[in-house]
């Protein structure tokens, strides 16, 4: 049972970083109808510019800071020279274009840094040195730091509820999702807005990154596999619902710790031990799928359908 | 699709020869090209790269020259593609016509690309890449290797720990067909108890769940095979859950190549191999003196294997007296298999494969802070694969 407690954990905190990459892109394609497959590459860079401040600057937090502004930074010059061009463009075009801007910033990653996966320091300063944990079941240590991301991922998205939901650029935010013609005639720069929302996602997707990576290896490509993940939370969730995306993001983190945990134990009840481990394993990978297949049956705009939701 | 390669034109400097006709002399004066191929961009480009900074470290310890004939080194990037593979390869073949083939990272590379060299009557050499195919009833007279055959090492893995007394083994692998050849290799050797095998796919992000298990198991000793990133991630999972003290038997996952990223969190971890940094012999103390001194990194078994090929091909293209047309006589020049290796002594099999010793390897910290695999003890002698009776030569 403890140990089903631990894998409900590694869930949670699997889900909540999930949640940091995915409410941007949400805010995005929400917002301002724009599929960014690049986003993965935000959060690429914010793993990078942690990991490379981290050593330089000597303390895993100082450089999980500055990579905050960096990503905000890179963010606007990628809103500035590209996505700007192609918020008037239909979805194809911005597939194209961000693809291509995967292929360009994780050739120009590799070039800059190499191929092979980067050196991250430990964040230091958690109980008991620095890979401090706490023994939550006998013989396994459950890291600190990774109880600190669940932490980070519960206040993070109250801050974004709290932003989106209860301040005047919130609203503004909101408004321009479902009327941009008419907040545009009432004298609000519409562009301006747009380029804030994406700057703003872009940092969280940077600080998704600087979190991720002391625990996923900070390598060219580790974008893409997470984006993956992301389309699916807020597909599942609704687009440009901050809290569809939350509660998607936990579902399908959940699932995929547990799925992998339990399932082929599950079919050893039913099938032969190596056959089980076999389908077992495929299943596992495929469950969030099955899962984002039904609920969108059932609910075609996701759980929490809302902005522009088509 | 812009063209990656690019010429590496080493020397061109004109020795001719004093004696023998003109024509002779005209083709011992151009330089021998060789085309080396590897995975070099993408998540798989680490490895390429040890293996293309050891052909040249290799190329460039022979003062550019293929047993006394300047050497002209055409380096492909396959992109990890086969059909990419196939169509630079058959550039290099019909317009560079290069005269041999060397390199490749990944074994379905090497099955994309080795009927249209071979069939070319080009010798290919591979310097890492081994499927059980090509060793056993696929095997070709024009394809050597300067490596082993896959299943080997994990093979060693699996005597190491029959030889080590672990009774309960958990078997950790990626679920693709390489993962399950791991699990085949160790099986062949180790007889006690499989606790549980778990396949986790290859894009997996998070050992977590896995860990968990591990622990809950408490198994003697875990086998695992987990390349490039997904290592970087198992290892430190591993160490920070505080497992470290169930021995950590692997292949392919704590190497040179990812030992830079997994730094403390890997030592005292397993790993089996042909050769290792810290081999002491001549051959292979000059050859990691060099490597670091040119590219300021430790040299992995990749590295060591395709520096092996150039030596292999120096030795074979001096004994035909510099002549690379006479495809017998090389053929039976590269079989005679002496030339001097980092690993020692080294003969080759019917099946043009090494025949060699396999090593248990812990990773150790060195003085100067950098960590690098070292030799624990010796696990094969004079390994054969088991594929090697199956192959008829023509």
């Amino acid at each position: 049972m403890s140990m089903l407690l631990v894998q409900a954990l590694n869930g949670l905190q699997f889900g909540v970083l999930l949640f940091l990459v995915a409410a941007g892109l949400s805010l995005v394609f929400g917002v301002m109808d724009l599929i960014n497959l690049a986003h993965g590459v935000q959060y690429m860079l914010g793993a990078y510019v942690a990991a490379t401040l981290g050593v330089w600057t000597g303390s895993f937090w100082l450089g999980a800071l500055l990579a905050m502004p960096v990503a905000l930074l890179v963010g606007l010059a990628l809103e500035w020279l590209v996505f700007r061009h192609l918020y008037r463009r239909d979805h194809l075009s911005q597939v194209l274009a961000t693809f291509g801007v995967i292929l360009t910033v994780e050739e120009a990653t590799r070039a800059l840094w190499g191929s092979a996966p980067q050196t991250v320091l430990e964040p230091s300063g958690l109980t008991g040195g620095p890979m401090g944990g706490v023994e939550i079941v006998a013989g396994l240590i459950y890291p600190t730091y990774r109880l600190v991301i669940i932490g980070v991922g519960i206040v993070v998205p109250l801050l974004l509820w709290f932003l989106v939901e209860r301040t005047r650029a919130g609203m503004l935010v909101r408004a321009g999702a479902t009327h941009p013609a008419m907040v545009s005639a009432l004298g609000v720069d519409i562009r301006r807005l747009f380029t804030v929302v994406f700057a703003f996602g872009a940092m969280l997707a940077g600080f998704a990154g600087a979190l991720a990576s002391p625990i996923f290896p900070v390598a060219p490509g580790m974008g893409d596999t997470v984006l993956i993940l992301c389309f699916v939370v807020i597909v599942i969730g609704g687009v440009g619902s901050i809290r569809g995306a939350f509660i998607a993001a936990l579902l399908v983190g959940l699932l995929d710790s547990v799925g992998r945990a339990m399932l082929p134990d599950l079919l050893r009840l039913v099938l032969d031990p190596s056959s089980a481990r076999q389908t077992g394993a495929a299943l596992a990978s495929m469950l969030v799928y099955i899962v984002m297949a039904a609920i969108l049956f059932f609910r075609p705009a996701g759980l929490f359908p809302g902005g522009r939701a088509a | 699709m812009n063209r990656r390669s690019f010429l590496t034109t080493t020397a061109a400097t004109a020795t001719l020869a004093a004696t023998g006709g003109f024509t002779f002399a005209r083709a011992q004066t151009q330089a021998v090209k060789v085309a080396f191929v590897g995975t070099l961009s993408g998540p798989g480009a680490a490895l390429g790269t040890h293996l293309r900074d050891g052909w040249l470290a290799g190329v460039k310890r022979l003062d550019n020259q293929l047993g006394g004939r300047a050497v002209e080194t055409l380096v492909i990037d396959d992109e990890l593609k086969p059909d990419v593979a196939v169509s630079k390869v058959r550039a290099a073949l019909e317009r560079d016509k290069v005269d041999f083939v060397v390199g490749v990272v990944f074994s379905n590379m090497l099955q994309a690309i080795v009927r249209p060299v071979t069939e070319s009557n080009t010798f290919l050499i591979t310097a890492n890449a081994g499927p059980s195919t090509l060793a056993g009833k696929g095997c070709s007279p024009f394809l050597f290797s300067s490596a082993y055959q896959n299943d080997q090492p994990h093979a060693t893995m699996g005597q190491a720990a029959q030889d080590l007394g672990y009774k309960r083994v958990f078997i950790l692998v990626p679920n693709y067909q390489a993962g399950k050849d791991a699990v085949a290799g160790f099986r062949s050797r180790y007889k006690g108890e499989v606790v549980d095998e778990i396949y986790v796919p290859l894009s997996q992000l998070d050992f977590s769940t896995e860990v968990t298990k591990i622990a809950a198991a408490k198994p003697d000793a875990i086998f695992t095979f987990m390349p490039g990133a997904l290592g970087v991630n198992l290892v430190r999972q591993y160490r920070q859950a505080g497992l470290a003290n169930i021995p950590f038997l692997s292949t392919f996952t704590v190497d040179e190549s990812t030992l830079p990223a997994q730094g403390e969190a890997a030592l005292d971890f397993y790993t089996a191999a042909t050769w290792a940094p810290n081999f002491d012999n001549p051959q292979s103390r000059r050859f990691v003196q060099e490597f670091e001194a040119a590219y300021g990194y430790v040299p992995s078994n990749f590295a060591a294997h395709a520096y092996d090929a150039a030596h292999m091909l120096d030795a074979a293209i001096r004994r035909t007296k510099g002549d690379v047309a006479d495809k017998a006589a090389l053929r039976t020049a590269l079989e005679a298999g002496d030339f001097p290796s980092v690993r020692g002594a080294l003969r080759l099999g019917a099946n043009h494969f090494p025949i060699q010793d396999f090593w248990l390897c812990k990773v150790a910290k060195r003085a100067d802070g950098k960590f690098q695999t070292e030799t624990l003890r010796k696990v094969l002698s004079a390994d054969a694969d088991g594929y090697a009776t199956s192959c008829k030569m023509g």
